[in-house]
């Protein structure tokens, strides 16, 4: 297995109290595979991958239980060096604003080519050849002179690409994608994340794509994860999961996209907000805002249910949501 | 960039026209006779004084005054005083040395100001910063004339390490003196690099260089100090303008012959062409300084454009 | 992302104003007490000095010239015989109401000018930013000294017209700061949606000035006239240091430092006493204005 996070735990200790971010986070990734997390803003998507990265602010995050292994070497206790050995190397990652994402005050091409002359020693006209191939291989146009750029100079989708340049430029085996198209064109959206996936199949690297998605979802991935609350609600396969969601909140996510063949039809929402990590609900932390709700859902954590072959659902009654 | 130099250097000449006029007026508007005292205890003869108001032009109106003064200006010349000295070799004597003083200041600004700054921004709370904090609170609340006169008795007159004035204005002699005009600018630059450090710690482009397994060390010495710096640099090049305009308290009491000196002698003595001659070059010297800071600030950051 | 979360975790409980959420977060700091106690006993000393200190002020004694602090005079005598201790309990006033009369022309001219400037822009905007660039470029002691020798060379002056000329020449240096202050925010808010949508709608200057952009500019303004009030509290005192400010009759911690520095080296108490006293009292507004900031400014909590 390239890629394995197990029953991580993660909390951030702020000034009004312990919010528990992660509550047991599980997925894993191997070669040539794409898995989609999917979830909310602060359902603990990102901070799993930073955690995986190991570039959480600590304070305020802390880890207080679980295990990150890559090649089955434990991450969470390495040394720092081997840490950082392991970052862009094994694990890279890019973000979702490649604005922000960019250093402002460098090239693109001097953002690029440091890490080849740190860490694979190549000289300053080696690196700058290499940094030219790899903004080839991400399709910008005119890259011998766009290497010269700053990333105020590019435009969006352009910068997304000279940030996914910049992630493969030590061929990691696994690349963690956070919500790579979000702030981009719907037509742009689409380039980059068919860029992704070309890329993934040629290099049967691990896909990692956290999005708050369906629809970008839908065309990628291979297994989806779908987070809620700090916790892993669903997982499955893609088909399957389209065909059938196993739990009442990846139902409802389904609902609220627009479908062509009910056209006119007012779109679902899912009533309430998201809960504050600060006070996670009792139970299953979705019941507040499940039409399924039951009273065992307040008073009892649901269990993983298992669904098939690699598929979970937990809720008290995923083979009632399965079925309809 | 041209066009943008020269329209800031033409709208430099009204500022520039507006202040020197300023000064000229409230200068030779004092009321009572310019040349009172200037003939030791008797009153000045009639005809000096009349040769003396034909040399100054001061029976013409003033905005006349001020016109021909602006005239000789432009031609590079400043004028005589009452006593007969070219006025811009008193500057020429006088202005060296205040420069020499403005840069001994600026250093022990830049490098005191910024270490203890982002030294206190990358710890975070604990006591460094708290010590860094309540010690820029205290130079930012101390006038810059108690600093003095207290460095000068505890370390000139009491521990007796340095001489109390500057007999010879060499860049060693004036390191106290520096020291003690930096105090205030000292503390601000603490903490606007405290303050740009804190911020960009946090910044998205230190987490993607941290993603890429860049060492801490490049991290921070490159990205992270190349974007923190730039308002601090900025804010030293206005300040060194304002350090050679401003030093009339400490060159008063370290008695460094510098302009500040220069200047206040002359205020005080009533010797208006002097008074104008300084203003004017401190005016043009400060108003330089803005716009080098401001094309500065588009060399250090690459999205600052000019156009 | 980290972000996010941290807006969720910290998301109160009941949503409070700007100042109810910055009055939340001062309460806690033991700063902003500090400071408010140090200003509360400067102002009952500028107000009630005779609380203090029961003498008088004026009374010298040339035989006790330069007296070392005792249990009579705790802060010794000066070089004239008088008593440090009552003349800098004294001395509060002058130096309070220079700083409080500044700050309020100050405020007062640069705030409805950079008001006026921020909101028409135009050519008004641009005469406007340049005369404030006039008065920036000239040196403020530079600048000081020049007005405050041509007002003093009237001849002798009474208390009331001395602390108006100081006053004055401190406001006609320092208003294009709050001017810029003011313009600035004056600018960012006429750009924001809510209020255009209330220009597009009709609502005369007056209304918009007075509803939208005004409450937009309390919070800046407030913090820099805190701190303008110290700075210029140390002001006053450089001015009459520099024998231009304040001076007899008048009783200020400027005053007695420039009549204590020519004998520093045998009676220094005679300045250090009266520098603590105004060191104390700029740092009180400094810091006060620090806390203010801080608690309003959500990004640096």
């Amino acid at each position: 297995m390239l890629l394995e996070v197990e029953d991580l735990h993660v909390e951030f200790r702020t000034r009004d109290g312990v919010a528990r971010v992660l509550n047991g986070v599980s997925y894993h990734v191997s070669a040539g595979e794409t898995l989609a997390v999917l979830g909310e803003s602060g359902s603990g998507k990102s901070v799993t991958a930073q955690t995986v990265m190991g570039i959480l602010d600590t304070p305020p995050a802390f880890v207080t239980r679980g295990s990150v292994r890559f090649h089955g070497e434990e991450l969470l206790t390495a040394s720092a060096e081997r840490r950082r050995a392991v970052r862009a190397e094994g694990v890279a990652m890019i973000f979702q604003d490649a604005l922000s994402a960019l250093n402002p005050v460098f090239t693109v091409g001097f953002q690029i080519e440091e890490q080849l002359r740190l860490r694979r020693g190549l000289s300053r006209a080696q690196a700058r050849a290499r940094a030219v191939e790899l903004l080839d291989l991400v399709r910008i146009p005119a890259a011998r002179q766009r290497v010269r750029e700053y990333p105020h100079q590019f435009s969006g989708g352009m910068r997304q690409r000279a940030m996914i340049a910049m992630a493969l430029a030590l061929d990691p085996e696994v690349l963690i994608a956070d919500e790579p198209t979000t702030a981009l064109d719907v037509t742009v959206q689409a380039q980059i994340m068919d860029l992704l996936a070309e890329i993934q199949r040629e290099r049967r690297m691990g896909l990692v794509l956290i999005t708050h998605d369906l629809g970008v979802v839908a065309e990628v991935a291979d297994r989806i994860v779908v987070m809620y609350a700090g916790r892993i609600v669903e997982q499955a396969d893609a088909v399957s999961l389209f065909r059938a969601p196993g739990h009442p909140y990846t139902a409802a996510l389904m609902r609220s996209l627009p479908r062509l063949d009910q056209k006119g039809a007012a779109l679902e929402t899912i009533r309430g907000l998201p809960p504050s990590l600060l006070r996670i609900p009792s139970g299953c932390p979705f019941h507040p805002r499940c039409p399924r709700a039951q009273n065992v859902c307040v008073t009892r954590v649901p269990p993983d249910v298992p669904l098939g072959p690699g598929r979970t659902s937990a809720c008290h009654f995923a083979e009632g949501v399965l079925g309809g | 960039m041209g066009r943008y130099v020269l329209r800031r250097l033409l709208q430099m000449v009204p500022v520039f026209v507006g202040t020197t006029f300023l000064i000229y007026a409230l200068v030779w508007a004092v009321p009572g006779d310019p040349f009172e005292g200037k003939c030791g205890e008797r009153d000045c003869p009639a005809s000096y004084v009349s040769m003396m108001r034909e040399r100054f032009n001061l029976d013409d109106p003033l905005l006349l005054q001020y016109w021909k003064y602006l005239v000789n200006l432009v031609q590079g010349d400043f004028g005589v005083t009452s006593s007969g000295v070219q006025v811009i070799d008193r500057i020429a004597a006088t202005f060296p040395v205040t420069l020499r003083l403005a840069l001994v200041a600026l250093l022990v600004e830049a490098v005191i100001g910024i270490t203890a700054g982002v030294v206190s921004g990358l710890r975070g709370q604990g006591f460094l910063d708290s010590l860094v904090l309540v010690s820029t609170l205290f130079l930012i609340s101390i006038p810059v004339f108690v600093t003095g006169y207290v460095v000068q008795l505890v370390f000139g007159l009491q521990l007796g390490w340095i001489a109390p004035t500057v007999t010879t204005p060499t860049f060693g002699n004036l390191i106290v003196p520096g020291f003690v005009l930096a105090s205030l600018s000292m503390a601000y630059v603490a903490r606007l690099s405290r303050a740009s450090i804190a911020e960009n710690r946090r910044a998205d482009y230190v987490r993607t260089a941290l993603a890429k397994g860049l060492p801490t060390r490049r991290i921070v010495g490159v990205h992270l100090l190349r974007n923190s710096l730039i308002p601090v640099i900025t804010f030293l090049g206005t300040d060194l303008g304002a350090f050679l305009g401003g030093a009339i308290v400490t060159e008063g009491i370290f008695n460094v012959p510098g302009v500040g000196g220069l200047v206040f002698r002359s205020i005080l003595t009533k010797d208006g062409a002097m008074v104008t001659g300084v203003v004017t070059v401190l005016v043009l010297v400060y108003l330089l300084m803005t716009l080098l800071v401001d094309l500065l600030y588009a060399v250090l950051d690459p999205r600052i454009r000019y156009d | 992302m980290t972000d996010q979360v941290a807006s969720l975790v910290t998301a109160p409980e009941r949503p409070r104003g700007l100042f109810g959420d910055a009055w939340h977060a001062l309460r806690r700091r033991p700063l902003f007490w500090v400071s408010v106690s140090l200003i509360l006993l400067v102002l009952l000393m500028a107000a009630f000095p005779g609380l203090f200190a029961s003498g008088d002020p004026n009374a010298a004694d040339l035989s006790r010239s330069r007296g070392a602090p005792s249990a009579a005079a705790w802060f010794g005598y000066d070089n004239q015989g008088y008593d440090i201790y009552t003349r800098v309990v004294h001395g509060a006033r002058a130096s309070i109401v220079v700083g409080l009369l500044a700050t309020a022309g100050v405020v007062l001219v640069g705030a409805t000018i950079g008001m006026l400037a921020g909101f028409y822009g135009g050519w008004l905007d641009a005469i406007v930013s340049r005369i404030a660039d006039v008065f920036v470029g000239v040196p403020f002691v530079l600048g000081a000294i020049v007005i405050l020798t041509t007002l003093n060379a009237g001849g002798d002056a009474g208390p009331v017209r001395i602390v108006a000329q100081v006053v004055l020449s401190i406001s006609v240096l320092s208003w294009p700061v709050a001017m810029r202050i003011m313009r600035s925010t004056a600018i960012a808010a006429k750009q924001q949606d809510y209020v255009k949508a209330a220009r597009a709608l009709g609502a005369s200057p007056a209304r918009i000035i007075g509803k939208h952009l005004l409450p937009n500019t309390v919070a800046p303004v407030l913090v820099y006239s805190t701190i303008a009030l110290g700075a210029f509290i140390g002001a006053e005192a450089t001015l009459s240091y520099l024998g231009i400010g304040l001076r007899q009759p008048v009783v200020s911690w400027g005053v007695m430092i420039n009549s204590a520095k020519d004998y520093l080296r045998v009676a220094p108490h005679a300045l250090l006493f009266p520098a603590g006293f105004l060191t104390a009292t700029v740092l009180a507004f400094v810091m006060l204005g620090d806390a203010v900031r801080e608690a309003l400014d959500p990004k640096l909590r």
